[in-house]
């Protein structure tokens, strides 16, 4: 933190100050912490035998909350290989020499970043069966997932292809290799090992976004627990509602902090060798168009 | 093409729709973001610990859960959200997350110097804040907001699935037509959402190059 | 590592809770079963459908997931209700046991393109008979009568008693269906919010988001079974709305069979031992008279 820096080391004064607002801080936070805990408990929220649906198997909810967490993992991971696949081809497309290979690609990459991921389903769901083939929701969501994610992984890719050192390439050249040669053995190796932080993160984004599955009708974690709840709202009266849905997103909380670690890690490891081969890790590039999306949003 | 025509006024409200939601989340995202940003870089503890919280919280969740809590949850806190305000809401909540993150990072590409300079020139903490590191921050944060905020105006589309008529909600009401007319219903989404997204693309690439310090 | 704090915080919490039990983990074994007999040996017409089915050894069958009584996934994933039960019923003509029948949700606007696309072989989820549909699809049954009604919040605040009432308010309905499309063209002065599914709907009339749900009165009893105190049927269906089941357009022997099955089950009382065991638990009555079919 670069906070100590804008001011000076607080006096006395300042201390004091800082003590105060601290407790201020303190008593503001136990505040709104009481507000939420005693309206939940007003509405009897807070009463463990409704929680313990979550994990009592006789109820069937935590074998549905789990193999819908599976579903959700199995449509993420389809995409996030077919989505890397494509992304470094259109990566290395965009910087083809040809211009009859980049251009096309590179309207092909900023048209899909431009427009929302939701847009790209509900067209592959609802409007391709009307000029071809009908996609399930399961189809329909990987393959959203896939020609949204292969675009801003092709930025990233292309990010780090840029970024790995010119003398790189110059010597690949001199050593006689061809361009095909060059890309596949000494630049894409180098910048996947720099981008795999981005790259990880970027798979977390795309865990986030199987949610949209829910509004199509696929069966991940989301409408899953919807289900959950209208079953039980019709059963046993709407008691079990906030807390499935609490489950729900636990769950995906535990799933993306789970992979940002890794992410963490990886970059630990990965930064502890390319400060061996004396590089700085890359920024992103802003495209032609920026349209978003390296954010982690 | 009858079809599209009696529809174009839909459509056309739709996109009213979703520009208005965009701007209001995206003036609540600022606010609260900045709020966030400030408190992260605080002195006090728990400001800093509820800051922290609040934006690893929103990075892990997907859009769609918060979407549920607003308008489903709340409720059981006895807070009741209507559908447009509700969506304002989830959307601004979760995007501040991000901006706070793009403006601490922009605070903290800052290089340590400028800050110590200024500390050396006797300027107090709001001072250096404002005349020194707030304006070089800026030209940092400039492309991570711009993207922010592009991404936001897509995110605007999950609305679609809580009753709310924007444009991305069009798409499945009309499932029934014939394809020509559902093919230019798609096509007017799309161009919906590009009339927006497009020029802020343009306008954050050309600020970034105004504000950029050739090295 | 703070990870780890958070597991083992996590572990114990969840071993503490899966000690105790939850009303609905007790409840889920007195479910109400309802046994259909399955017919072993069934011959068809080569050509038809239902010897192409019969010999599939499986059909795919449309239904809803989220109408209580009719169409509601448990959390097996298997759906149960009325229709689930009358699907049992047709199956069983064509020799298929009920757990070889292949379940697909349908909401209520995709259930004509389901059946055109061939993504389905029927469609049995409270699929009201129009003659708009049946430019699209064929209908066999009906093999229920419900009626359009309105639901409110307990207490009938603003005094609804009928469609005519609900100009100026806020009316709940689902994409698509016949219930939105009637209150669209003849009470247009109501205004209508639409969602996908009923569940949304009666959470905004909890939430006082919207005044009314307006749908089938046997979609909206399920509705109020699960909020009793909460909602209240006004009453007065002033529609009716034959639930049919859809098939292939054209298919003539296809429907033929469907509707004798039908016949045959009123008959016999399958239909109403089907309704008790469903429906029936909602509405706590007895089964109705059945419909009579409809062979146009």
């Amino acid at each position: 933190m670069s906070t100590p820096i804008l001011f000076d080391l607080p006096g006395p004064k300042a201390k004091a100050r800082i003590r105060i607002g601290t407790v201020i801080g303190v008593l503001v936070v136990l505040g709104l912490l009481a507000i939420v805990l005693l309206r939940l408990d007003g509405n009897g929220q807070l009463d463990p035998a409704r929680w313990a649906i979550l994990f009592d198997p006789n109820s069937g909810v935590p074998q549905a909350l789990g193999e819908a967490l599976v579903r959700t993992l199995q449509v993420a991971v389809v995409a996030m290989v077919a989505a890397t696949v494509l992304g470094v081809l259109l990566a290395v497309g965009r910087l083809s020499d040809h211009r009859w290979v980049r251009v096309p690609i590179t309207t092909v990459i900023e048209f899909f970043r431009a427009i929302p991921l939701l847009v790209v389903i509900f067209a592959l769901y609802f409007v391709l069966p009307a000029f071809g083939p009908d996609l399930s929701a399961f189809a329909a969501l990987a393959l959203g997932l896939t020609l949204y994610n292969m675009a801003v992984l092709a930025e990233i890719f292309r990010a780090g292809i840029l970024s790995v050192d010119k003398g790189q390439r110059e010597a690949a050249f001199a050593l006689g290799m061809r361009k095909t040669q060059v890309m596949t053995q000494v630049l894409l190796p180098q910048a996947t090992r720099r981008m795999l932080p981005v790259l990880i993160a970027q798979i977390v984004v795309l865990l986030k976004d199987t949610s949209l599955g829910f509004i199509i009708g696929y069966f991940e974690l989301l409408r899953q627990a919807r289900s959950l709840v209208e079953f039980l709202n019709f059963n046993f009266g709407n008691i079990y509602t906030l807390q499935i849905y609490v489950g729900a997103g636990l769950l995906y909380i535990l799933i993306n902090v789970l992979i940002s670690q890794l992410a963490k890690l990886v970059e630990k490891r990965t930064r502890s060798s390319a400060r061996a081969a004396g590089a700085a890790a890359p920024a992103l590039p802003t495209a032609t168009v920026s349209t978003g999306n390296n954010s982690g949003l | 093409m009858q079809f599209f025509v009696d529809n174009f006024d839909t459509l056309l409200r739709a996109f009213l729709t979703t520009l208005s939601l965009s701007l209001l989340a995206g003036v609540l995202a600022l606010v609260l973001g900045t709020l966030l940003a400030a408190m992260r870089v605080s002195p006090i503890l728990p400001l800093r610990g509820l800051a922290t919280f609040y934006v690893e919280l929103f990075r892990n969740t997907p859009l769609t859960v918060v979407f549920f809590f607003v308008i489903f949850g709340l409720p059981q806190i006895d807070t009741v959200v209507s559908f447009f305000p509700g969506a304002v809401i989830a959307v601004g909540a979760y995007t501040a997350a991000f901006v706070a993150e793009a403006i601490r990072s922009g605070i903290n590409s800052v290089n340590p110097g400028q800050a110590e300079a200024a500390r050396a020139l006797g300027l107090g903490f709001g001072q250096s804040l404002r005349e020194v590191v707030l304006p070089q921050a800026f030209r940092t944060v400039v492309p991570p907001l711009g993207s922010v905020f592009i991404a936001m105006v897509k995110n605007t589309s999950i609305a679609a699935g809580f009753s709310v008529t924007e444009l991305s909600s069009t798409l499945p009401r009309l499932v029934n037509a014939d394809a020509g007319a559902l093919l230019l219903v798609l096509l007017g989404v799309v161009v919906g959402y590009m009339i927006i997204t497009l020029p802020m693309a343009f306008a954050v690439n050309r600020l970034e190059r105004r504000v950029a310090i050739l090295r | 590592m703070r990870l780890t704090k958070y597991a083992a915080a996590a572990a114990a919490f969840g071993v503490v809770l899966t000690g105790c039990s939850s009303e609905a983990g007790n409840q889920a074994e007195e479910q109400a079963d309802n046994t259909v007999a399955v017919e072993t040996d069934v011959e068809f017409e080569a050509g038809t459908t239902m010897a192409e089915i019969a010999d599939a050894g499986t059909i795919t069958i449309g239904t809803k997931y989220d109408q209580p009584g009719f169409g509601l996934l448990n959390p097996s994933g298997v759906p149960e209700g009325f229709d689930v039960e009358i699907g049992k019923l047709i199956a069983a003509q064509l020799g298929i046991e009920p757990d070889q029948i292949e379940f697909v949700e349908t909401v209520s606007a995709n259930r004509e393109s389901f059946i055109q696309n061939g993504q389905v072989d029927l469609v049995i989820a409270t699929y009201t008979i129009n003659d708009a549909r049946k430019e699209l699809v064929d209908f066999a049954g009906p093999y229920y009568e419900a009626g359009q009604d309105i639901m409110v919040a307990a207490g009938n605040p603003l005094g609804i008693e009928g469609p005519d009432d609900l100009a100026g308010q806020n009316v709940c309905s689902v994409e698509g269906s016949t219930p939105a499309e009637n209150i669209r063209t003849n009470y247009p002065e109501a205004q209508l919010t639409l969602f996908d599914v009923y569940s949304k709907c009666a959470d905004a009339l909890t939430n006082g988001q919207v005044d009314a749900v307006t749908t089938d009165n046997v979609i909206l009893t399920g509705l109020v079974a699960g909020n009793p105190d909460g909602f209240e049927l006004v009453g007065n269906p002033f529609t009716e709305e034959p639930y049919g089941i859809g098939l292939t357009l054209g298919d003539t022997e296809f429907r033929d069979f469907i509707n004798d099955v039908l016949e045959e089950s009123f008959e016999d009382g399958s239909w109403a031992a089907a309704w008790d065991a469903t429906a029936g638990q909602i509405t706590g009555t007895e089964a109705p008279e059945p419909p009579s079919v409809d062979r146009y």
